[in-house]
């Protein structure tokens, strides 16, 4: 079914440039010069002073170990091998039990990221997760950590449970090994726990109605970026109750289950500035699956505004982030959303709503494609096809293997599913292109005439009219409905009416944020002295 | 290892969160609605969740979250899946047109499951009313009836509509039954019916401001006598006007809206929610 691009990469991280040196099995080859319990003193100068800035609440210099040196250290010595046993580094931490389970997060986040997990190292991450999620919902933890490292462990939390739903679902060439695991520890990754997870995070740290305080001017949150500069509590709840909604989106959007996704994702106004811009990763992927869940409930000129948003974001602020790790996951979210937004666009065609730019780097990449696309026919499937596999998220199949039958794989199950019938969609927009592009060129013509012109009987036609004023008119989630086309028309006895709708200045809008750039920029000036 | 999920799932977690959150243990039990929206990631609620689309069904109520969470319980547990359930489900989705929830259910059942008869029958249900070939449908509706009886007629609603003739149902039952078969062509799933002429008539108000007398009978499935009545009743109550259209054909004519009359479409273009404005009121004082 995919063509261009392997849907099955499960075998490695796809979020990094770097394929893994090891093989599938695991660091097996590695371990020979691997040794788990010896501690270089460059990870012993790391540990010790992660360690103290943590219990002093530096946010600042965690944020530059965590980014900075940890990758440093990583690139240097760990390429090919996981970091040190948390057992070996233990001593230099005063075995502080909370420090121990983030640094066995980093430390599998590693495994993921450079080498191939195995079976074993998945489950002790399952393991470990439900240990440090269970020490913050207790409410024991008093630490500040950078917003960052709280979106990386929901992010990767995610991952690896759609990594493990992956993986369980190839069990042809599964070892007995392998399969033993698998039934032994059944519970690990299931889904009513990763759901219960974030579901609890999100509860417990009330940050729902935070959100709501806050837009009474009760509670201050996005302006101190969630952190607590002056109390000095804890912002690790907080945060991850936040990041957690964009959690579910995220599981939402892999289970299939749209509608309920985008209601996790309710209490985030994105039209607003927050914090779910402070880190790049969590922007993008609120995006990515708002618009990706809007556009297979049909809602496209929503889709298109959102996607249009992030892109031009991307192509200005991309520059900034060439160095940090996460460089590679954005640059690929950044071509998916294009075809997400070819896709869009050609189901729903618009003029004038996208940038200059962000259409110039479309008809670059898509022009042959959309163009392709438009003409519906068995290419145009092809192509549909071929954009959606690339640009859609790894979607799972939830429910545990059963391990006594014959043994397939069945990972690309929910995949299919879900390619099956947005394709089936598209196939029932057929006729609309073309009843479109005869709409362009008449502002009056009789139901007869253009039924001879597309070649149907009267009958046909009519339906088809009906069918483009379903299709193009979308149910908002109040149960409003909304007009998506740019090209409308209404039908008096036997004749069409067409109305374009003009293309739409936001001059509201755009006063609005150069009025506060330039109070932004006055008041920077006002800081400056003089002397 | 840890088993610690569990917990979060039990009833006694739900005590020890309202706990947690400074609030008394609640002795009452969740209504549907409210364990969908606080734990529904739970399989103890599976049945529960059954019981409402039964009850949905039989008092013609509607809860998409509550369907979904029972599409995603199934999804996690196969073994537990009750095919006449999906198909009520489904059912209960196709009246909610033109809402997309027919597909949202789709996205949720498995290809094998979809592959039954009977979802199977409802998936060309719903192609063809996605597709607006309104004939086809009827025609294939009225094939499947005993599919679609499973939702009760709404009799009350149904005889005041199309017949006007509220006083003699409660004459001669019999007679009453008489006259609902034969306008209906003994498709007695009325319920079912009434939701799909709400969603006809909807996606004509989009399109047409005069629709011709047969363009609107072959939409809703109403001819002759009980299309008359149909239409004085929506003349009465709805705005609808009588005209006559070329040749001696009869024109309904649909209320204006937004969406059949351009001159009505709202100007939203520089309209802009008041929050917005609020952004800036710091800077304007």
């Amino acid at each position: 079914m995919a063509n261009s691009y392997d849907y099955d990469d499960a075998s490695f991280d796809s979020r990094y440039a770097r394929p893994p040196s090891s093989g599938q099995g695991g660091g097996a080859a590695a371990e020979l010069s691997y040794d788990p319990n010896f501690v270089p003193d460059s990870v012993k100068t790391f540990v010790v002073h992660l360690y103290r800035h943590i219990r002093e609440k530096n946010v600042y210099e965690i944020h530059q170990m965590y980014e900075g040196s940890f990758q440093r250290l990583s690139d240097r010595m760990f390429r090919e091998n996981p970091w040190p046993s948390v057992e070996a580094i233990a001593p230099y931490v005063d075995n502080d039990h909370v420090f121990c389970l983030l640094y066995r997060e980093m430390w599998f986040r590693h495994v993921y990221a450079r080498l191939a997990p195995t079976g074993q190292q998945r489950v002790e991450s399952w393991d470990n997760y439900c240990s440090l999620f269970g020490v913050v919902l207790h409410g024991v933890v008093s630490m500040q950590l950078p917003n960052q490292w709280l979106w990386d462990m929901v992010d990767e939390f995610v991952y690896q449970f759609q990594s493990y739903c992956q993986y369980r679902a190839k069990l042809k060439n599964k070892t007995e090994e392998e399969l033993q695991l698998l039934r032994q520890y059944d519970q690990a990754w299931n889904v009513y726990g990763v759901l219960n997870y974030l579901q609890a995070l999100v509860e417990k740290s009330a940050i729902v109605d935070i959100l709501e305080r806050e837009k009474d001017g009760l509670e201050q949150f996005t302006a101190t970026d969630g952190y607590d500069y002056e109390g000095g509590t804890s912002n690790v709840l907080k945060m991850l109750g936040y990041y957690s909604m964009i959690g579910l989106l995220r599981v939402h959007c892999l289970l299939g289950d749209y509608h309920t996704g985008l209601k996790c994702l309710g209490p985030i106004d994105i039209s607003q500035q927050g914090v779910y811009m402070i880190v790049i990763g969590s922007h993008i992927s609120i995006i990515y699956h708002y618009g990706f869940a809007n556009l297979m409930l049909r809602r496209y000129v929503e889709a298109i505004r959102e996607f249009n948003k992030i892109l031009l974001y991307i192509l200005k602020y991309k520059q900034y982030h060439q160095k940090s790790p996460q460089y590679d996951q954005i640059l690929k979210k950044n071509e998916q959303m294009y075809a997400l937004l070819a896709i869009c666009l050609s189901l729903c065609p618009q003029s004038n709503i996208i940038e200059e730019n962000v259409n110039i780097q479309l008809r670059d990449k898509y022009n042959e494609k959309m163009t392709k696309m438009l003409r519906y026919d068995d290419e145009a499937y092809a192509v549909y096809d071929e954009l959606f596999t690339y640009a859609c998220p790894k979607f799972i199949t939830p429910s545990a293997p059963v391990l006594e039958e014959s043994l397939i794989n069945y990972n690309q199950d929910a995949y299919r599913l879900q390619l099956k019938l947005f394709l089936y969609e598209v196939k029932q927009q057929q006729s609309l292109s073309g009843l479109r592009s005869f709409l362009k060129l008449y502002s009056a013509i009789s139901i007869g005439k253009l039924a001879a012109y597309m070649e149907v009987d009267e009958s046909t036609m009519r339906t088809i009219l009906l069918a483009y004023k379903h299709k193009m008119h979308s149910v908002d989630s109040d149960g409003k409905i909304i007009p998506n086309a740019d090209i409308d028309f209404y039908i008096s006895e036997d004749i069409i009416h067409v109305v374009e709708s003009k293309p739409t200045k936001h001059y509201g809008d755009y006063f609005l944020r150069q009025v506060l750039k330039f109070e932004e920029m006055i008041s920077e000036l006002d800081r400056v002295k003089l002397d | 290892m840890a088993k610690c999920w569990h917990l979060l799932l039990s009833n006694s977690w739900l005590l020890g969160f309202d706990r947690a959150m400074g609030r008394e243990p609640q002795q009452v039990s969740y209504t549907v609605e409210q364990l969908v929206s606080v734990n529904p990631y739970n399989p103890d609620i599976l049945t529960e969740l059954e019981n409402y689309v039964n009850e949905q069904v039989s008092s013609q109520t509607y809860s998409l979250d509550a369907n979904l969470c029972l599409l995603r319980l199934y999804q996690f547990d196969p073994t537990r899946l009750s095919i006449a359930i999906v198909v009520r489900i489904l059912i209960k989705a196709l009246m909610a047109m033109p809402a997309p929830d027919f597909s949202l259910c789709l996205f949720l059942i498995p290809e094998p499951v979809q592959a039954d008869e009977q979802i199977k029958t409802l998936i060309v249900l719903s192609h063809y009313l996605e597709t607006a070939r309104f004939r086809q449908f009827w025609d294939e509706a009225a094939k499947n009836h005993s599919l679609l009886e499973v939702v009760p007629a709404n009799v009350d609603g149904y005889i005041a509509n199309h017949l006007g003739l509220v006083s003699i149902k409660e004459e001669l039952n019999n007679v009453e039954m008489t006259v609902i078969q034969l306008s209906y062509g003994h498709f007695s799933g009325a319920g079912f019916e009434q939701a799909i002429q709400a969603y006809a008539i909807h996606v004509l108000s989009l399109s047409y401001q005069k629709v011709p007398r047969p363009v609107l009978a072959e939409t809703i499935n109403i001819e002759g006598l009980s299309l008359d009545k149909f239409i004085e009743y929506h003349v009465a109550n709805s705005g609808w006007v009588l005209e006559k259209g070329t040749g001696r054909s009869q024109l309904i004519v649909l209320p204006r809206n937004e969406f059949n009359h351009p001159g009505l479409k709202k100007n939203s273009s520089d309209g802009m929610p008041f929050e917005h404005i609020t952004r800036i009121f710091p800077v304007l004082s």
